[in-house]
């Protein structure tokens, strides 16, 4: 088994806690993250996902649960220094690239911020250097440096999203929808950059996004979630060959796909909660019906998933 | 079969500080009665646009109908005026919009919404266009409907709130829906119930649709016919199965192969566009797309292609299609999912263009 990057253990996110507005947006989720492995994290809108990606980053704090990133609390870090040291190795890259970068600085201070705080680069030739590389890496040029984020499209402003991710040399990536805002064509470019840089440089990431057929193109495990919970997690071939908990199923049922003929004959199931008939005695956890197949379920239903899993 | 809106050789430019911008360059379509018709691209390239024109929304200036006709029911509306468009608008023809949010009237009840539109169109009383207002609720599936008619739109969800916007445009029963994005915004699982509501609409009141979307899967489940747009041209129409299936324009050939399908494999690129789409202020010389494809010939930088007609019902704007022009092979994922047709005409017949 590959070395374990980051654990989530029974991370719990609670916004406005005891309050009448209280909401539950990460509900006891526990997985792991393996070095130089993508896993997906897909769900409709409001069902945590995007959050737990900004808990593990630490750009919210977790209610309670832990974080570790290789082997350390991301949650307990204190010292000014070791918090730096993680803030290296993890770095996001954000859906809007209209909203995250600062309209007001050129390029090249965009990709060097990092640079700068980190003290990566000794000399000034040596930053711009380095912003010269990194421009050059994402598919961009050295010209583009000393202009503003308004001149570029869409796609290339997510292109220097990723390039200033990519300045400080991560180690963990996170990527919330990184592709939704952006037309079919240059989705499939930075899709294609991404995957390209993760096999250069070997990275990690936890790739969030609802467009199901992308996230299987670029996953190695995909985890779904529902109601700030995680119902399965299991390879992607094997997730959408043999989908087990029924919101799984409703989801990859719903859809569309580029075939006329498929989609003639889809048939959508719906999903109801009420379908599982949880008593109050029944202890629900995730349970390893196939090996790196998790599913949430009960006793009985684990014994169900397991007959129902197809080989 | 009737023909609900034919739109011939359409030019629209917008007049801006940075110059004019030739945003839809000699578009021709039509729609027939109780059929869907997709309209896809990417941003820019001139379906929005299209559709705003057709509803006569476009301000004016900076925009402005060069030439060409909108035959809307049998009547051109282009030089129609403001006052006769409010006829038009919503007993002829609707539109819903991309985000429910920014077109319902937030401090509108929706009730009034929709029963304002009724009276207007209908001529009848307050409480008989109640009646019918909750009807409509009712048919575009939103529970406890009495309860929901004094509700403001924030007091509904994403997809609640589309449902209304279907409602209201629904109202006057037009004879052509324009839907542009209309479940962009949405989930998927909230997508597929605004889907099959739509598909549903159509079947029982026998509209015709203008789906203007960039998800080729929407495209797949929703269309009858679809139309590619290009740099405010249409570079290839036909059947939804010649598109998916036999399509002959570089362009659509990398819009289908860009997307992953659920079984190809993590080891293939993906084929992607190079590039991004032209400037409309100076569109290219030639083939608009010919500098992000890799079948571009010497020609197309200097000529724009003619159309040509593979089918009864396939027409393509390309000089690949020419009969001297070198037989090139399409990607993989096309070949893969290349079927024959039957209908298909030996050759490619070069259509005459007599404007």
């Amino acid at each position: 088994m590959a070395e374990k990057l980051i654990e989530v253990k029974h991370l719990k996110k609670i916004f406005n806690e005891g309050k009448p507005n209280e909401v539950r947006a990460i509900d006891d989720v526990s997985f792991d993250i393996y070095r130089g492995e993508t896993l997906g994290l897909v769900g409709e809108s409001g069902c945590g996902k995007s959050t737990t990606g900004r808990t593990i980053i630490r750009l919210y704090n977790a209610t309670s649960g832990q974080v570790l990133y290789e082997g350390k609390d991301v949650h307990k870090v204190k010292k000014h220094k070791e918090l730096k040291e993680l803030n290296q190795k993890m770095q996001m890259i954000f859906q809007d690239p209209y909203a995250s970068l600062n309209p007001r600085m050129k390029v090249s201070d965009i990709i060097a911020e990092g640079i700068d705080i980190h003290g990566l680069a000794k000399s000034k030739k040596e930053r711009m250097d380095r912003v010269y590389h990194l421009l050059e890496t994402v598919g961009l040029n050295k010209e583009h440096a000393n202009r503003y984020p308004h001149e570029f499209s869409g796609g290339q402003r997510q292109r220097i999203g990723i390039a200033r991710a990519l300045a400080v040399k991560p180690e963990f990536i996170i990527a919330d929808e990184p592709i939704s805002a952006l037309d079919v064509s240059i989705q499939a470019q930075v899709v294609n950059l991404l995957k390209k840089l993760q096999k250069e440089n070997g990275l990690t990431y936890l790739f969030i996004a609802h467009d199901l057929s992308m996230v299987k193109y670029i996953s190695d495990r995909i985890g779904v979630m529902y109601f700030g919970k995680l119902v399965e997690l299991a390879p992607s071939d094997d997730l959408y060959k043999n989908p087990l908990h029924p919101y799984t199923k409703s989801l990859l049922s719903a859809i569309p796909l580029p075939d006329p003929d498929y989609e003639r004959h889809r048939k959508r199931i719906r999903y109801n909660p009420s379908v599982h008939q949880y008593s109050d005695s029944d202890k629900l956890a995730m349970r390893e019906v196939a090996p790196g197949h998790f599913v949430y379920c009960s006793e009985k239903e684990f014994e169900q998933y397991k007959k129902a899993y197809k080989n | 079969m009737e023909k609900i809106i034919e739109i011939n050789n359409l030019h629209i430019n917008f007049y801006t500080q940075s110059g004019i911008v030739k945003a839809v360059r000699g578009v021709n379509f039509f729609v027939n009665q109780g059929e869907t018709l997709a309209l896809v691209g990417e941003s820019g390239s001139g379906k929005s646009v299209t559709a705003q024109a057709i509803m006569k929304l476009l301000p004016t200036p900076p925009s402005k109908i060069e030439q060409g006709q909108i035959i809307l029911d049998g009547e051109d509306i282009v030089p129609k005026t403001d006052r006769q468009m409010e006829k038009i608008r919503g007993n002829t023809v609707s539109m819903i919009f991309q985000d429910p949010m920014t077109s319902l009237n937030p401090t509108m009840r929706i009730g009034r919404q929709i029963s304002e539109l009724i009276i207007k169109n209908e001529k009848v009383s307050k409480r008989e266009a109640k009646v019918k207002a909750i009807e409509l609720l009712k048919m575009v599936g939103i529970p406890k409907a009495e309860e929901r008619y004094v509700q403001y739109p924030h007091q509904f969800s994403g997809g609640m709130r589309q449902r209304v916007m279907i409602a209201i445009a629904l109202a006057a029963k037009p004879k052509l829906l324009i839907a542009d994005e209309p479940t962009t915004a949405l989930d998927v699982t909230i997508q597929a119930q605004i889907l099959e509501l739509m598909k549903e609409l159509k079947e029982k009141l026998n509209t015709s649709i203008i789906f203007i979307t960039h998800d080729l899967g929407v495209v797949a489940n929703m269309a009858d016919r679809v139309a590619v747009m290009y740099a405010g041209q249409i570079v290839e129409v036909g059947t939804v199965d010649e598109i998916f299936y036999d399509p002959r324009h570089p362009y659509t050939w990398g819009l289908l192969a860009s997307m992953p399908s659920l079984d190809s494999s993590a080891e293939e690129e993906l084929h992607a566009i190079p590039g991004s789409p032209p400037d409309l202020t100076h569109p290219p010389k030639g083939d608009a797309f010919a500098r992000r494809s890799k079948y571009a010939m010497e020609i197309d930088f200097e000529e724009e292609p003619p159309l040509y007609q593979v089918s009864e019902t396939h027409f393509v704007k390309s000089w690949l299609l020419h009969p001297d022009a070198p037989k090139v092979i399409p990607p993989k994922m096309i070949l893969d999912r290349k079927r024959d047709f039957p209908g298909n005409f030996p050759e490619p017949v070069l259509v005459k263009e007599d404007r």
